[in-house]
Formats: structure tokens, C-alpha cells, sequence
């Protein structure tokens, strides 16, 4: 997600949520997710 | 023998199709992201006040996981680590559902969509999860403002 905002440009991310999701029995998945912005 | 010739034949059967699915699929969000790029996507709590009527928009997507995948995420279950081949899948999904989503927003001429969130349901398994790695649903939702 970081790499993700650098590639966009912002020097901040808002706001961030981690979600997590069990695929299948044994396996999950980790999502984060927010909102870049500029600062200063 | 009959049954590995069955199991192997399913298995090119899901190679071949996911992989041209696949394909195609990245190529189309790739010009759809851009024709929509003008709208403001975050998710933040607070809206503008741009003294428009706010609206919900939603977008949804419904996945299955093809033969080959499952077969491939059973053997790495065994020993742990990722499994990319589910992240591809699942990425290609919240991308479309957020497209979706979007499009919903274009057509009811909003600029911005604000507080998106993404909600994950299994679908196609069991209550006890016996039927593993059926399907999933991804949902997109937020408010559109102009």
C-alpha cells in the first residue's frame, strides 16, 4: 500500500483500514487500504 | 488412471482459460480506470460540502476460484506461504468491483466518492467450510457526491 501511494505521489496515507478475509479453511487473506495524500 | 487423465485434463482446461481470462480482463480495467480517472475516490469519513445530495453507489463481483488454482493452493496450504495465485484473483476482483462502482457514480454525474470500503464474503462453501475455496463476492461501496 505504501509503495502504492509513493507511486501515486503522496506523502501520506489517511484513514487506513486492515481487512481480513478467510478465503478458504486455512487460508486468509490481509487487504489494507486507505487514502493517499499530499502533506505540506 | 482414468481419474488422473480426468484430474490432468481439468487442470490444462483451468490453465488455459484463467490465464485468457485473465489477459483480457487486465487489459479492459486498464481502459476503464482511465476513462474514470477524473472521479476522486477516498475513504474518508468526511464529505466536501459541495451541497449536493449525497448518494450510495455500490459495486459487486462474484469470483470462482478455477480447478487449477484450488489444486495449487491445496499444495501450498501444506507447507504455508502465499498463495499468488489467489492474490491475482482477488485483486482482478476489488479492481472490478471498484470499476463498478465507479460506473454507478459516473452515471449519476458525481465527480467524488467518499468513506469506499471493500467487504469480502465467501460464497459456494459449506457453513463448516467443508467445500473449500469455492467462490467469494467482493463489494465496493460508498458515497457518491457531485
Amino acid at each position: 500500500m505504501i509503495q502504492d501511494a509513493q507511486s501515486k505521489g503522496a506523502n501520506a496515507v489517511v484513514n487506513v483500514r486492515f481487512s481480513t478475509s478467510a478465503i478458504t479453511q486455512g487460508a486468509s487473506e490481509l487487504y489494507v487500504y486507505g487514502t493517499g495524500v499530499v502533506l505540506g | 488412471m482414468s481419474t488422473v487423465l480426468f484430474t490432468g485434463f481439468l487442470l490444462l482446461i483451468g490453465v488455459f482459460f484463467g490465464n485468457r481470462a485473465q489477459k483480457k480482463h487486465i487489459e479492459n480495467m486498464h481502459h476503464r480506470e482511465k476513462a474514470l480517472s477524473h472521479i476522486i475516490v477516498t475513504n474518508l469519513k468526511t464529505l466536501p460540502s459541495t451541497g449536493s445530495e449525497p448518494i450510495l453507489v455500490t459495486g459487486s463481483v462474484v469470483i470462482a476460484f478455477d480447478y487449477f488454482r484450488r489444486f495449487i493452493a491445496r499444495i501450498i496450504m501444506l507447507i504455508g506461504g502465499r498463495i499468488t495465485l489467489y492474490e491475482d484473483m482477488l485483486d482482478r476482483a476489488r479492481r472490478e468491483a471498484l470499476l463498478r462502482l465507479l460506473e454507478e457514480a459516473e452515471a449519476a454525474g458525481a465527480r467524488q466518492v467518499h468513506n469506499v470500503r471493500f467487504e469480502f464474503s465467501r460464497v459456494g462453501s459449506s457453513a463448516r467450510g467443508a467445500n473449500v475455496g469455492g467462490g467469494a463476492e467482493l463489494l465496493a461501496y460508498g458515497t457518491a457526491v457531485l
